[in-house]
């Protein structure tokens, strides 16, 4: 069923700008139409292309905020995350733990 | 005049004539109006969804650039899981699990669960789900909750310490039903804390409180000042509170939260104590009749999610899952039921998510 739901309204997760719109919302309360803005400033995109996967996968793979497909040498994981984090100008829980327990 | 074919709410199909549709509509929509005491849907609205109705593909959807967040309850049980969850018994680890949905399904969240999904049965294992979920967050890149069910219930004998409601309440015994309520409440919301906490030190992104208040208004108070405590500590950590039914069931009755009486709170209302206690995102739910078509109960529930986001200051997630939000009650939910349920909810309700 969340098949469903994907094809009929997801923005799309890390095949798009879906997971950047999410965390929009949940570091800052966004409504939607607020953290698409926020996202497409922040990337140098329309609104209209945060779910357009032929833009998207040239910019994530451009900023390496990671792609959906294995590619060796992009950024995956918590490297992207650090990347997201600072893309955004957010703070991510789970970054801040690694970065605290790396000594960075 | 071309017939539409549709389904009741048990995901039976059938055939109702335009003028059947428009009647089911405007029923639907003047129920949640009548018991919600908010606005119906207008004509220009109902009109939208009766051509999401009239549209005889199997498979609909929004326009480009209307799309939502998706968040998810039940986290990769779906997978793995047996049938109680809605599983469908791969035999997955979690971690598989997680990386599938943000790999191969495209989810734009995704969320940690425990195997029982209630926060009571996760309190002696927590090490194990603080280990799991660091190792996750680990790999993905995606946002990732850690959900379970308040489920207040599970505090109640024979399960718990504290005498039952539904034993006490037909005795006569409403004192006794209510004080094992608050006290069920209190080692509840101190439950949640104290799991929410653990996670956090691991770096976790979020909380998903889900099917909150299953067991009625005390279910509710629980997890409210549980999220007003989480947030007062722990600020960075996201909380979604997504709800178990349309209406907070008055089986204490005299619990109030922010000055309000929770007992008898359809979503519009929910949400405000859901912001109240510092929650980051709410779902509301509305229920589906089977006895009712699905016209009636999808104009129904976007009435109640439209009037939610409207009244709202935090982003709104509807639960559009099996059996709520129009969507039938039934196992492996039609799929024409779904999209339909989707498109309405972001094109009419104008969630900021589902």
């Amino acid at each position: 069923m969340p098949i469903a739901h994907v094809m009929a309204s997801g923005m799309g997760g890390i095949r798009t700008a879906g997971d950047l719109v999410a965390r929009m919302q949940m570091a800052r309360r966004m409504r939607l139409p607020e953290a698409k803005r926020y996202v497409a400033g922040k990337l140098g995109v329309a609104v209209v292309d945060l779910s357009n996967e032929q833009v998207m996968r040239e910019v994530r793979e451009d900023l390496d905020i990671g792609i959906i497909t294995s590619v060796p040498g992009c950024a995956k994981g918590m490297e992207a995350k650090f990347r997201i984090a600072r893309l955004l100008d957010i703070e991510i829980n789970s970054v801040n733990r690694f970065r605290a327990k790396a000594s960075i | 005049m071309k017939e539409i074919l549709t389904r009741m709410g048990d995901g039976e199909r059938v055939t109702m004539s335009v003028s059947q549709v428009k009647e089911d509509l405007e029923a639907g929509t003047r129920d949640a109006a009548d018991r919600g005491k908010i606005p119906e849907l207008t004509a220009a609205e109902l009109e939208q969804l009766l051509e999401i109705f009239q549209d005889q593909n199997r498979i609909v959807g929004v326009s480009p650039g209307e799309e939502v967040v998706l968040t998810h309850d039940i986290g990769t049980l779906r997978l793995m899981g047996d049938q109680a969850n809605s599983g469908v018994g791969i035999p997955l680890s979690r971690m598989q699990g997680i990386l599938i949905h943000e790999r191969a399904f495209a989810a734009d969240t995704m969320e940690l669960g425990h195997i029982d999904y209630s926060f009571k049965p996760i309190k002696p294992v927590i090490s194990m789900e603080m280990q799991e979920y660091e190792l996750a967050s680990l790999v993905t890149i995606v946002p990732l909750f850690y959900g379970a069910m308040p489920n207040l219930g599970t505090y109640f004998r024979p399960d718990g310490p504290f005498g039952n409601p539904s034993d006490l309440l037909p005795q006569g015994k409403i004192r006794e039903a209510r004080e094992a309520q608050e006290g069920a409440a209190e080692h509840a919301a101190r439950d949640m804390f104290y799991i929410s906490n653990k996670l956090y030190s691991v770096g976790c992104d979020g909380i998903n409180f889900d099917t909150t208040a299953a067991a009625g208004d005390a279910d509710f108070y629980a997890t409210l000042n549980a999220v007003a405590e989480i947030k007062k500590a722990m600020p960075s950590l996201t909380v979604e509170v997504g709800m178990a039914g349309e209406f907070i069931l008055g089986i204490h009755s005299e619990l109030f939260f922010n000055g309000e009486r929770l007992a008898g709170m359809y979503p519009h209302r929910q949400v405000k104590m859901a912001e109240a206690a510092g929650a980051d995102i709410f779902g509301p739910v509305v229920n589906t009749n089977t006895s009712k078509s699905m016209p009636w109960n999808l104009a129904r529930a976007v009435t109640f999610v439209k009037h939610t986001v409207e009244v709202s200051n935090i982003p709104i997630h509807a639960n559009v899952g099996m059996g709520v939000g129009g969507v039938p009650v039934f196992e492996t939910p039609p799929i024409d039921c779904v999209t339909r349920t989707s498109k309405a909810m972001v094109q009419i309700a104008k969630v900021d998510g589902l």
